[in-house]
């Protein structure tokens, strides 16, 4: 059969599976774009392709699936760049499609030409550049199988316009087999058992869970691993879900912004059995001081994460799933070898006595002003079983502290990258993948106004999605940073509560707008906003602006030396003492 | 060099465009002196060789393997034990020869075993091969009748024994306590 590259394309994302594309045309695309019509394949135009390649990573993260995004060459990739450089960190699989000017002009300056395949090397995982239309649908298989398999991450391909208009004869291709590409799935055995010997033997363990069980999908075998060996467990900001927050031995989010529990039992603990974790700075906080008498176990598929940043007694590479089940399938074989569970009642009554003592905690007073902690649990109550998506910044950490999830892929974030305007454009590649769940994003005012354009896209294409904007009128981490490490000199972070009115905003978008200025109001809106659902709902939580994320442990700092509350402060009035990002 | 030392790998990579840029790549981002760096053909269609020598510490240096190694065009990895390998380099190199200096340059040559490619009045092109340490002997020596120009390929290696760089098992050292070994390929 004959088909033009462009053709083959289709042919090849639809032979992949993919069932949602999200994009823009233009330019050196154009000739993609007519295949698209006769295509099973939809597409949802998005209105800036940031937004299009951040709903791709949406919809991966929420379905599991490989998010895909369609640009046009040079602007149209380059503002792709930011989603690949945010999938990358975050291993959310995604393939990125680009037009390119045609073959005889590149290099040449053309029309709309960059180099997208230099730009996006270092914020790959892998990327191509077709020269022949004979190659597509085996660059695109090799694509899809990047992305998907070993760690995940992003691929872009980029396809100059002659390829797209090249006549060839079809052929889907039996398989990939790439040399240089094989990951290693399979943990080793002989490890297995070590890790289980020393898992026996601890008094003290912590299972520290990464993002790597949700991408693995093994949050179940984690669950049997956890409860069969008594094990406590934290869920890093990446993690969120794998293992449910109301359960006995969890112990919620450790890092920077965690709760006292997660980050404490991490210092104490003799034995950290990391699954799919990367021991990243915003967990450790100063490694030198980092859990200081735990021996570790690292799981891990990727071999470079393993005694990057924390030496390791017992490394595994595999997926993590495999390992988990090994490790349990061994540990039971062991626990009846031994007449049960080694005997650990004082660290789990610690435990338990932590979490009693050391909620995440603020207070609401019963006049006002709205806290945005308040806004948060009160929208939990009412919405428990929604998927929740968030930007970055003081509500992504308030959002994951007071959220109580309780199954993975319903939590959503930009979480290495950092992101800020990541939700808006996320939830609605997560609404897309998930039309049977209610998605809400709880966005920052300042994130909001850099990808709000979405909200368009999700009028025009019938996607609906709640966005919960918790409006503090500023760019509120770097706020707190400045109220507690620059003496109180705010610079550049105020934005106004006022402008631009969101509720106004949202109608002129087409969505339904809300605004909460009051803790009183605050039922009666989510309850209003939650009864809409036929178009997306804006509610602007007008909050309280010197509210601060805590605990905390400054960048930099000791574990050991976590800040519960504004309480626990000492003012630094020297900016030379402030910490280092 | 305070601290640092100089390591030598080989790479055998597929010959796809991009794939110096993404080697090199990788050694900028990652905040790595590249060196010298050498690339050409193989036995084989369709794979190249690099041999890199980089100045690191040995931690960060099994980091490095590590992110090579997750790079699909890298097929496999071998870091040269010093000692453990033949490594050669070549240089050629222009150098002031006039009236009683030329006797003295040629007699160097003689002891180094280098050519002489061509001869002005007044210069003497010369091709030395060899160790790294015999190329920078020859240089300090020439350095005083005063060096023209002067172009290396930098180092290209092999290592000793019956084996190629493919028939040896992929496995790569890990940082673990005990000095654990893994089994695995790109990721």
């Amino acid at each position: 059969m004959k088909v033009t590259g462009a053709q083959a394309l289709f042919k090849a994302l639809e032979g992949e599976g993919v069932e949602v594309a999200f994009g823009i045309p233009g330019g050196a695309i154009l000739p993609a774009y007519d295949p698209l019509l006769d295509s099973k394949v939809r597409h949802v135009l998005c209105r800036h392709e940031q937004g299009a390649g951040h709903a791709a990573e949406g919809y991966a993260w929420a379905t599991g699936k490989v998010g895909v995004a369609i640009a046009t060459s040079g602007p149209g990739g380059c503002n792709l760049v930011t989603p690949l450089a945010d999938a990358k960190m975050d291993s959310v699989p995604m393939v990125a499609i680009t037009g390119q000017v045609p073959t005889p002009v590149v290099g040449n300056d053309a029309f709309q030409e960059a180099d997208i395949t230099g730009i996006t090397l270092p914020v790959t995982k892998h990327n191509f550049l077709v020269k022949d239309a004979n190659d597509l649908a085996q660059t695109i298989r090799e694509a899809f199988h990047i992305a998907s398999t070993g760690r995940p991450g992003p691929v872009l391909v980029d396809i100059p316009k002659d390829v797209q208009l090249q006549e060839i004869t079809w052929s889907w291709p039996d398989g990939v087999e790439l040399r240089g590409y094989k990951p290693t799935t399979k943990g080793n055995q002989k490890q297995v058992r070590t890790a289980v010997r020393m898992i026996m033997e601890s008094k003290r363990p912590v299972l520290y869970v990464g993002g790597g069980v949700i991408k693995a999908d093994a949050a179940r075998e984690l669950h049997r691993l956890a409860v069969d060996g008594r094990l406590p467990v934290v869920t890093t900001l990446m993690a969120r879900g794998a293992f449910p927050d109301d359960h006995e031995l969890a112990l919620g989010m450790p890092g920077m912004h965690g709760g006292y529990p997660a980050v404490t039992a991490m210092q104490k603990a003799d034995l950290l059995v990391a699954l799919g974790a990367r021991f990243d700075d915003r967990v450790t906080g100063q490694l030198s001081t980092f859990a200081p008498e735990a021996k570790v176990i690292h799981v891990d598929i990727d071999p470079a994460e393993i005694g990057k940043n924390r030496a390791v007694d017992v490394p595994i590479v595999g997926d993590v799933r495999d390992v988990i089940a090994k490790l349990h399938a061994e540990l039971r074989h062991r626990q009846e070898e031994a007449g049960g569970v080694p005997e650990r009642g004082h660290w789990l009554k610690t435990l338990k006595g932590w979490k009693k003592e050391h909620p995440y905690r603020y207070e609401q007073p019963a006049d006002g002003p709205l806290k945005p902690q308040f806004a948060i649990e009160r929208l939990y109550e009412h919405a428990k079983d929604s998927i929740v998506v968030s930007g970055v910044g003081q509500h992504q950490m308030w959002a994951s502290q007071f959220w109580r999830f309780s199954e993975p892929r319903t939590w959503i974030n930009s979480g290495g990258l950092g992101t800020m305007g990541f939700a808006v454009p996320a939830a609605l590649g997560a609404a897309a993948g998930r039309p049977d769940r209610r998605v809400i994003a709880i966005d920052g005012d300042g994130c909001f106004q850099m990808t709000a354009q979405e909200l368009a896209t999700s009028t025009t294409e019938g996607i609906p999605f709640v966005t919960a904007i918790i409006n503090n009128a500023h760019l509120g981490m770097v706020r707190q940073w400045q109220e507690l490490f620059y003496g109180e000199r705010y610079s550049q972070v105020y934005l106004s509560h006022e402008v631009p009115d969101y509720a106004k905003l949202a109608e002129a978008y087409g969505c339904v707008g809300l605004r909460a200025e009051h803790p009183d109001e605050v039922d009666a809106v989510i309850e209003k906003a939650l009864s809409v659902t036929d178009r997306s709902v804006v509610i602007d939580f007008r909050c309280d602006p010197g509210e601060m994320v805590f605990p905390m442990v400054p960048a930099g700092a000791s574990n050991d030396d976590i800040i519960l509350g504004p309480e626990g402060l000492k003012p630094v009035n020297d900016p030379a003492e402030a910490p280092v990002a | 060099m305070n601290g640092k030392t100089l390591h030598t790998i080989s790479v055998l990579v597929e010959d796809k465009p991009g794939v110096l840029t993404r080697v090199a790549g990788l050694f900028a981002a990652r905040g790595f002196n590249i060196d010298s760096l050498a690339v050409g053909p193989t036995s084989e269609d369709g794979l190249s060789r690099m041999t890199i020598v980089v100045q690191v510490e040995n931690k960060p240096l099994e980091q490095i393997t590590k992110q090579l190694n997750k790079l699909i065009n890298v097929i496999k990895i071998l870091e040269h034990e010093p000692g453990d390998a033949v490594e050669r380099e070549l240089m050629l190199v222009k150098v002031r020869a006039e009236g009683g200096a030329r006797a003295r340059v040629l007699e160097i040559c003689d002891v180094f075993r280098v050519r002489v490619l061509d001869v002005t009045h007044r210069t003497l092109t010369i091709e030395a091969t060899g160790t790294p340490d015999k190329l920078e002997a020859l240089l300090a020596l020439l350095t005083d009748f005063g060096i023209v120009e002067l172009s290396r390929t930098g180092r290209i290696a092999l290592a000793r024994g019956d084996l190629g760089i493919k028939d040896r098992g992929r496995r790569m050292k890990i940082a673990a306590v005990g000095g654990e070994e893994w089994t695995g390929g790109g990721v």
